[in-house]
């Protein structure tokens, strides 16, 4: 690791290319905001995203028109409240170690405990940064049942997968995982279909698209003739993914553009693909302010439903109604911004949180929170 | 403000809740002059001199990791305490809290770590105390440390005396502490040598002390320096910059906070001072920083500016700029 930076490079931050990139932006929002007829409004879908225009602090940078709104791609925020319920029932169970990543610690379910408190309580919680390691922590404690709490999207669900392939193989009997996964072109599709809709561009997530690829997003160019544009996560793939998304508009030829080439092929990861298709089956999801949806998520296959906790444990899905006030929903639909959640900074906080946005380290209304408008 | 309800992990990480616990629950307690500032030692006066004093506990797991140990951290961390207030330390003390069952050679090479910390400092352990808890009710082993140290006369430095257009210096590359310290406790298997920069700081600040218009230091710890900025800000009731480019971090420990999601202005130091001057005085205390053992990587990283509301703002390497907030909870592994 010594010498060079291995995740970024100077030259992705570089200020006369951001200057540059900036200054083009600039003529093609003025050009794009006349076919629009007021702001031009591009959807980031991905929390990462999120993360990395707040903290770049590029958002006073922009052309005022331009509106950067945050989509359902945070894996904490787009949870339901019932499934949030499902992973307190698994940590109050006895004898149960869960494991799971930070972000999770801090959602409070319908009753306003969060893992933090259960632990209190006496729940067995731990923090791992892979799944690998719970399930090395099974193969030590045979005596103890532990649990993967498995969020997340296309990025997260083939971690687990191969966790709960090495689980199989070694016959582990106390390993399972909970599969709340959701499928990001699906929920893009349940954006678009809403007539009230006003997103003219997606910032594609890159993780995602370097395990998909480009061909599952073509319906939304080809049939909702909106731009997109697959993106990395340094401050100039942000920038010149936005004017890629502007460019499209001012061509008035809507495609899938690939801006992170250097990680995302147009045939993503066959590879990973495989082990998607070997351990899950696309199955009826259920999103936060959204509801059930058919077709919009993953759950253990057939070979493999014995490692899905929730069936291992009968844990019951109840629809709980999400906390009073709480605008997250709207935010995650591109409909309302952080700020104007009324509780926004007030009564929800990221130490004292009411919804999962403020929550989870990605969520829209922590970025708000943390790096400022 | 409400009153405490019950003590959560993040109330002891550095960050906002620290500081809400100690204002709530012990501020209104104990309430004098002499702590009220909340710096890294208090100043009590005795007949013809100005005393520092100052304590802290260590709860680090593992007890041992690259580049230091809780013992050498427990010395550096309070003997840093009295070197950013000007003070050169007089002596120490140390208690323990062990657990039933601790291993004796292990503890014996942390006291001999201890004594080789106090050496390399130039001050003694003149005073302890061993508790032994029943397995199970402590985590191997606590140590408490105290530390007085004499402030000459004539010296003051504190944070509510930083002016406007004062400069901010670091004296090194930061989160090194905090990383290799997550690298061992978590068997992360990061490499590039990432070690705890733990080091007692009393020869270096004695050293810039000697150049005029240094008005203050801050011991960069728990919290990082972006929670140490956001306290200075708030008690000389200025704005403050931080040039998100100048800001010393090594490429190792760079790319570590990449893979972890870590931000290193938020991650613990054990051998780094901020140092607030003059701009006049800058360019003398950056040499002098960078002639130490210690200071070798030292920067100007930002500066002091009249703002209606005293914060803390970042000016990133694109050309904008953000706000910089204490740390809020813990920081913690992400998702993706």
């Amino acid at each position: 690791m010594k010498g060079a930076e291995q995740f970024s490079s100077p030259l992705w931050r570089d200020r006369a290319l951001a200057a540059a990139a900036l200054s083009e932006m600039e003529k093609l929002v003025a050009a794009a905001s006349e076919k629009t007829g007021g702001t031009v409004n591009f959807m980031e879908v991905c929390g990462t995203h999120t993360m990395a225009i707040a903290a770049s602090g590029m958002r006073r940078l922009f052309p005022k028109k331009l509106r950067m709104l945050s989509g359902p791609g945070c894996p904490v925020c787009v949870t339901s409240q019932g499934d949030i319920d499902r992973v307190l029932a698994l940590a109050g169970l006895p004898g149960v170690i869960i494991t799971t990543f930070g972000d999770m610690l801090k959602v409070k379910g319908s009753k306003g405990l969060d893992l933090h408190a259960m632990r209190e309580r006496g729940a067995d919680v731990r923090v791992v940064y892979s799944p690998l390691d719970a399930v090395a922590l099974a193969e030590a404690a045979p005596d103890r049942q532990v649990v993967f709490i498995g969020v997340g999207f296309e990025t997260t669900a083939p971690v687990i997968g191969g966790a709960v392939v090495r689980a199989k193989k070694a016959g582990l009997a106390n390993f399972s995982s909970t599969a709340f996964f959701k499928l990001v072109p699906p929920a893009l599709e349940l954006l678009l279909s809403d007539p009230e809709n006003r997103i003219h561009g997606f910032m594609l997530p890159g993780h995602v698209s370097a395990i998909i690829g480009l061909e599952p997003y073509r319906f939304v160019a080809e049939k909702y003739k909106v731009p997109c544009a697959v993106t990395g996560f340094e401050p100039l793939d942000i920038l010149t993914g936005i004017n890629m998304l502007l460019k499209q508009i001012a061509a008035g030829k809507p495609e899938i553009a690939d801006e992170y080439f250097r990680a995302v092929k147009a045939g993503g990861n066959p590879a990973a693909q495989k082990l998607l298709a070997e351990v899950f089956t696309v199955c009826p999801a259920s999103w936060r302010a959204i509801g059930t949806v058919e077709g919009t998520g993953l759950k253990f296959s057939k070979a493999y439903e014995d490692f899905d906790a929730v069936k291992r444990f009968k844990i019951p899905y109840s629809d709980a109604p999400e906390p009073k006030g709480c605008l997250c929903g709207q935010i995650l639909l591109g409909k309302a911004l952080p700020p104007d959640c009324r509780l926004f900074g007030k009564a929800c906080t990221p130490s004292d949180a009411v919804g999962p946005c403020m929550v989870s380290s990605e969520g829209a209304c922590a970025a708000w929170f943390k790096y400022g408008g | 403000m409400a009153a405490l309800e019950k003590v959560v992990l993040a109330h002891g990480s550095g960050g906002r809740l620290s500081r809400e616990l100690v204002e709530k629950v012990f501020l209104k307690a104990f309430s004098n002059p002499a702590l009220a500032p909340l710096e890294d030692a208090a100043e009590v006066k005795i007949p013809g001199a100005t005393l520092a004093f100052t304590t802290d506990s260590y709860v680090v797991t593992p007890v041992e990791f690259p580049g230091a140990d809780i013992g050498r951290v427990a010395v550096c961390g309070t003997v840093n305490d009295l070197a950013v207030k000007g003070a050169r330390p007089l002596a120490l003390s140390a208690g323990f809290i062990l657990e039933e069952g601790f291993s004796g050679a292990l503890l014996a090479r942390i006291a001999a770590s201890m004594r080789r910390a106090a050496d390399e400092a130039g001050v003694k352990i003149v005073t302890g105390d061993t508790k032994v808890v029943e397995r199970g009710k402590a985590d191997g082993v606590f140590i408490n440390t105290s530390g007085v140290g004499l402030i000459p006369k004539g010296r003051r430095l504190t944070s509510s005396s930083v002016r406007a257009g004062d400069v901010i210096i670091v004296s090194g590359n930061l989160a090194e502490h905090g990383v290799a310290v997550m690298n061992a406790r978590d068997r992360l298997g990061l490499e590039g040598g990432i070690k705890s920069d733990a080091a007692p700081l009393n020869g270096l600040a004695e050293t810039v002390l000697k150049i005029p218009g240094v008005r203050a230091m801050r011991d960069i710890t728990r919290g990082g320096l972006a929670t140490v900025l956001n306290e200075v800000s708030g008690a000389c009731g200025l704005g403050l910059e931080l040039d998100e480019e100048a800001v010393p971090v090594a490429v190792p420990v760079k790319n570590a906070c990449a893979l972890l999601g870590l931000d290193p202005l938020y991650v613990a130091n054990e051998g780094k001072l901020a140092l607030f001057c003059s701009p006049e005085a800058a360019p003398r205390v950056l040499r002098a920083m960078r002639a130490h053992r210690y200071g070798r990587n030292a920067a100007l990283v930002g500066r002091a500016v009249k703002e209606k509301q005293p914060r803390v703002r970042l000016n990133t390497a694109i050309g904008g700029s953000r706000i910089l907030l204490m740390l809020e909870g813990e920081q913690l592994p992400r998702i993706c």
